[in-house]
């Protein structure tokens, strides 16, 4: 059994754990409910992008010139996968589950033989994935000076992406990321941007629009956006999830602390128990044989 | 019969306006201004840099926005756009800082002819600002 000193001295940074990791969840609390806010808020711009273009592709007049960020290059061999992660630890099982989606799907691919690359958005990711597919990281960003996701970050992803698909250098962009349904609950995602995935997707409007100028042109314009606000919505997500993740680490950090304090707390009070009876027994018996 | 709609604009970071009583808004479509009044064609285009005025009871408003596109549909017209600002919160020194970022941006010698433009765009835009 350790000595009392000993124990004592276990409780007291078990204590001082415990400390950091309240701190850190009502850190993350606060920080969960901006970013959920902002998650929010980002919506409606991305599900109106998302309705312009199901209303620009269902009105498209010439089907064999549509923009290759929408109908494809026409092969699958290359593959981009963007993966993005946090740039902090401490928060659960965030970004091992992201990476565990983007390893299975990886996999995937590979054993199809198609061509494999990887971004990394975001330094966790990056530390995960080296190990394995060190080869096939192409870029990796982090945003660790900006405090909140924002779309001038995103923007520059979605350039980048953009950049390397016109010069040829991909054929597909599939996004990983973390969507926030509640504090317990983050679903990995894996999204197709490039080329956009519409089907099953009925446009809501028997109207016709009026184009100025025309679809092709609207449309050239505005995919790229497109790409800016998908990559911009995952970053929301994300955030929002990376908190909420955290928030309930830390929760059960705590309570697991709470629990191992009150064990070695009975543990020291019984073995100074044990201590002070030995003594007695010593004194006694030792009066005793006077 | 009321002669207004509703307008809306968002940008990716919140809804950033919100309303109902416009009877007119002039928008910069890329191919020269767009004035739309209720029970307009349903149209979709897209903004070049420039100024959006919103004409309505409580007041007239001007916005200067970057990019953007226009949806009406329904006497809803829904204004997505990534860089905005309202001119009246927008002071001489904000101009200045956007009007030089754009120079810089029109004065550099690798840009494509449509991003030049833009930027060409920017600069008049706000040169007419001040």
């Amino acid at each position: 059994m350790a000595s009392l000193d000993d124990l004592k001295k276990r409780i007291a940074s078990v204590k001082s754990t415990q400390k950091i990791t309240k701190a850190m969840k009502m850190v993350a609390a606060a920080k969960l409910r901006r970013a959920q806010e902002s998650a929010e808020k980002g919506r409606p711009y991305s599900e109106k992008m998302n309705n312009v273009i199901l209303n620009l592709s269902n009105g498209i007049s010439d089907k064999e010139n549509t923009p290759k960020l929408l109908s494809g290059t026409g092969q699958e061999k290359t593959h981009l996968c963007v993966v993005m992660t946090s740039d902090r630890g401490l928060c659960g099982g965030f970004n091992s589950n992201i990476i565990k989606k983007a390893k299975s799907y990886f996999a995937k691919i590979l054993d199809e033989g198609k061509e494999l690359k990887i971004i990394t958005v975001g330094s966790k990711g990056n530390d995960q994935l080296k190990r394995v597919y060190g080869d096939k990281i192409i870029e990796n960003i982090s945003f660790k000076e900006s405090k909140n996701a924002n779309y001038f970050d995103a923007d520059k992803v979605g350039k980048m992406v953009i950049e390397k698909f016109e010069a040829g250098e991909f054929d597909v962009c599939t996004i990983f990321y973390n969507q926030f349904k509640n504090v317990i609950t983050q679903i990995p995602q894996a999204q197709q941007i490039i080329p956009l995935n519409n089907e099953g997707e009925e446009s809501n409007s028997e109207e016709s629009y009026e184009f100025e100028p025309d679809e092709d042109e609207i449309l050239s314009n505005l995919l790229p956006k497109n790409i800016s606000t998908q990559i911009f919505k995952a970053m929301l997500e994300n955030s929002a999830s990376e908190q909420g993740s955290r928030m309930s680490a830390m929760d059960n950090a705590t309570r697991n602390a709470g629990e191992m304090v009150d064990k070695l707390t009975i543990e020291y009070n019984r073995s100074r128990q044990a201590a002070i009876t030995k003594e007695l027994i010593e004194i006694i018996s030792g009066a005793e044989s006077l | 019969m009321s002669e207004e709609f509703k307008v809306e604009i968002v940008n990716p970071e919140k809804s950033f306006l919100v309303k109902d009583d416009v009877s007119e808004v002039v928008v910069p479509a890329f191919e020269g201004e767009m004035g739309i009044l209720k029970d307009h064609i349903s149209i979709i285009s897209f903004l070049k840099p420039g100024i959006i005025k919103i004409l309505s009871k409580s007041g007239d408003e001007n916005y200067y926005v970057e990019d953007g596109i226009v949806e009406f549909k329904n006497n809803n017209l829904s204004i997505l756009t990534s860089t905005i600002f309202n001119l009246a919160d927008m002071d001489k020194s904000k101009q200045q800082d956007l009007l030089k970022q754009a120079e810089e941006e029109a004065n550099k010698t690798d840009i494509n002819d449509q991003s030049k433009y833009l930027a060409d765009q920017k600069v008049e835009v706000l040169k007419t600002l001040n």
